[in-house]
């Protein structure tokens, strides 16, 4: 699999992450050479093998669906680079 | 007592105990030599009025008779823990000005065992790097340099500044974390040691996520009694994550006789890379016959898939951080990017992104959401994660055939300059992590143990892997190691 310069234009966006134009091609250059690293896998025999989802097996443990946390407001946005009246502040969404 | 700094836990513990020295003093001395360290780029937000307030109220407790594991200890603590009111930005750009409102469960559990914070240290950016050369506040030195030479050797990473301050005896200790070997290179790169625990021992909740599947934290110190000390008091479990063990932690330090005869120690052939340096060789080959000699028995093992680690881990990685980091967004907390008139919140956001994060970070979360995306989940993270239950069946395979532990080198090389990786391709700084990866990847405890130095007098380590949750067995046996090899050397000062 190679990637050309529109493919990384389309990760870039996917991703939220502005590149320039004239950035493009040593980006998809440098994907290319990991994706070729990457690639050693297929000689991989994986029929029937499960992909694995935890590491250790466990069951992830329950609790009461009760409200244990909250009234924090002043805490959650303590960090905020906007915020006005008890919310985050973000440029305009909805037209 | 002269140069308190350069006692490790386990000594300063006792002096503290016998009325010798108060916690007072031993924090002064590391904050003094810290102040004269900032050529090491080591420790980056110092916390001097913290650490005197813990070490008071420290030698309160110590004089009362109720001095827990880490009383009155000054360690430094990685810029990836979250710890109230003190900056915590990963070392990255986009987390510029943020201070947490809370604590992660690892430093609390630290603090609740008396130890005392000097400061946070310095690590690549989002712990995603081999040579703490990807860190927004700079590069951190090691304090070794090679025989006759002056150039400035990269501690390793991500870790780095943890491995940089344990090494100049800025600190006591330190903690680390560890995606793919990030506690055991640096530990390898400076003289010291630095154990990765059984994935789940230590609660992430408040430490940055870089791949939650992965990421552990662990000590970093001077000595393998230092580590189980250290280790103990930062385990638990935690109902904030929900892949902390409900486990008891055990004593690790007790479990420290040093007696190992009879125990089975794995030689994995896969590790015996093509072009691997005589010298790492030579290590290994000593650490074998040291084991012996403590009375193990050495027997040659295959993990058949050892070489597909690096490529799977280069899938599963950067899959989870691409989604780890999609919460930085400037919406919430840390640095948002100047916008343009008439920039929407599409526009913010990439700008946000694309000067909050440095370019090694976006290469990961591209390569992430590259291999995440649709047509392509199956062929490359569904892959990846089937090759990571076969690298796990490999270890699970020679543990039931009885071996007790594995005995690899813990880097293919010893300490590289700074700069020198710079023109390199991506693809020839991961492999710096190709003999710690594989333990991740299992989820298993591995620790790094100083052996030997180079032919230009730099420090090397060999890594002990061991059975899940039996990190006081594995520590054991490092001791073992650690005795037979000696190691006594540290870095000539120049800072």
């Amino acid at each position: 699999m190679s990637i050309d310069q529109s493919t990384a234009a389309r990760v870039a966006k996917l991703a939220r992450i502005k590149v320039e134009e004239d950035a493009l091609p040593a980006l998809a250059a440098e994907f290319n050479a990991i994706l070729g690293f990457i690639e050693q896998l297929e000689e991989v025999d994986v029929e029937g093998v499960e992909p694995m989802t935890s590491v250790t097996p466990q069951r992830l443990k329950r609790r009461a669906d009760v409200v244990t946390d909250g009234d924090q407001q002043d805490k959650v946005l303590a960090n905020a680079p906007d915020a006005r009246e008890g919310f985050f502040a973000v440029p305009k969404v909805v037209e | 007592m002269s140069e308190l700094n350069k006692l490790g836990l386990a000594q300063a513990r006792d002096a503290l105990r016998k009325g010798d020295v108060t916690s007072v003093e031993l924090t002064e001395a590391c904050l003094k030599e810290i102040d004269g360290a900032d050529a090491l780029g080591a420790f980056v937000h110092k916390t001097p009025e913290i650490a005197m307030e813990r070490a008071a109220a420290a030698d309160v407790r110590i004089k009362a008779g109720d001095a827990p594991a880490m009383c009155g200890l000054p360690i430094g603590i990685k810029d990836l823990f979250c710890t109230k009111g003190v900056a915590s930005q990963a070392a990255s750009r986009i987390l510029e000005g943020f201070r947490p409102e809370y604590e992660s469960t690892v430093s609390q559990n630290l603090a609740d065992a008396g130890a005392v914070m000097l400061g946070k240290l310095n690590m690549d950016e989002f712990a995603m790097g081999s040579s703490n050369e990807t860190s927004v506040y700079g590069n951190v030195v090691n304090p070794w340099r090679r025989a006759g030479d002056d150039a400035a050797l990269t501690p390793g990473g991500s870790s780095g500044g943890s491995a940089s301050a344990v090494a100049a005896d800025l600190c006591l200790a330190a903690t680390g974390t560890d995606t793919g070997g990030s506690i055991r290179q640096p530990a390898a790169f400076t003289g010291t040691v630095g154990i990765k625990p059984t994935y789940g021992r230590c609660s992430r909740w408040g430490i940055v996520a870089f791949a939650s599947s992965l990421d552990q934290a662990g000590p970093m110190t001077k000595t393998v009694r230092d580590s189980a000390i250290m280790l103990g008091a930062m385990c638990s479990h935690d109902p904030k994550d929900s892949t902390s063990a409900d486990l008891p932690v055990p004593d690790f330090e007790a479990m420290l006789t040093g007696d190992i005869r009879g125990k089975k120690i794995g030689i994995p052939r896969e590790y015996r890379m093509e072009g691997m340096p005589a010298e790492i060789e030579a290590l290994w080959q000593s650490g074998t016959d040291m084991l012996r000699d403590a009375g193990a028995e050495i027997v040659d093992i295959s993990l058949p898939h050892t070489k597909y680690a690096l490529p799977a881990y280069y899938v599963i990685a950067p899959a989870e951080a691409s989604s780890n980091l999609a919460r930085y967004d400037g919406v919430r907390y840390g640095r948002r990017a100047a916008m343009a008139k008439g920039d929407g919140i599409t526009e913010m956001y990439e700008k946000t992104r694309a000067e909050g994060f440095g370019p090694e970070v976006q290469r990961r979360v591209m390569i992430g959401t590259y291999v995440l995306s649709a047509g392509f989940y199956d062929a490359y993270y569904n892959r990846a994660r089937k090759v990571r239950t076969l690298i796990k069946k490999d270890f699970e395979d020679v543990f039931a055939a009885g071996v007790d532990a594995i005995l690899t080198p813990a880097t293919p090389s010893a300490a590289f300059g700074l700069g020198e990786m710079t023109d390199a391709d991506p693809v020839a700084m991961y492999l710096n992590d190709v003999f710690t990866v594989t333990v991740n990847l299992a989820g298993l405890p591995g620790i790094a143990v100083p052996a030997g130095v180079n032919g230009q007098g730099l420090p090397l380590g060999l890594q002990l892997i061991g059975r899940p949750w039996e990190e006081g067995d594995l520590l054991n046996t490092a001791y073992a190691l650690e005795a037979a090899a000696g190691f006594v050397a540290k870095p000539e000062k120049w800072w």
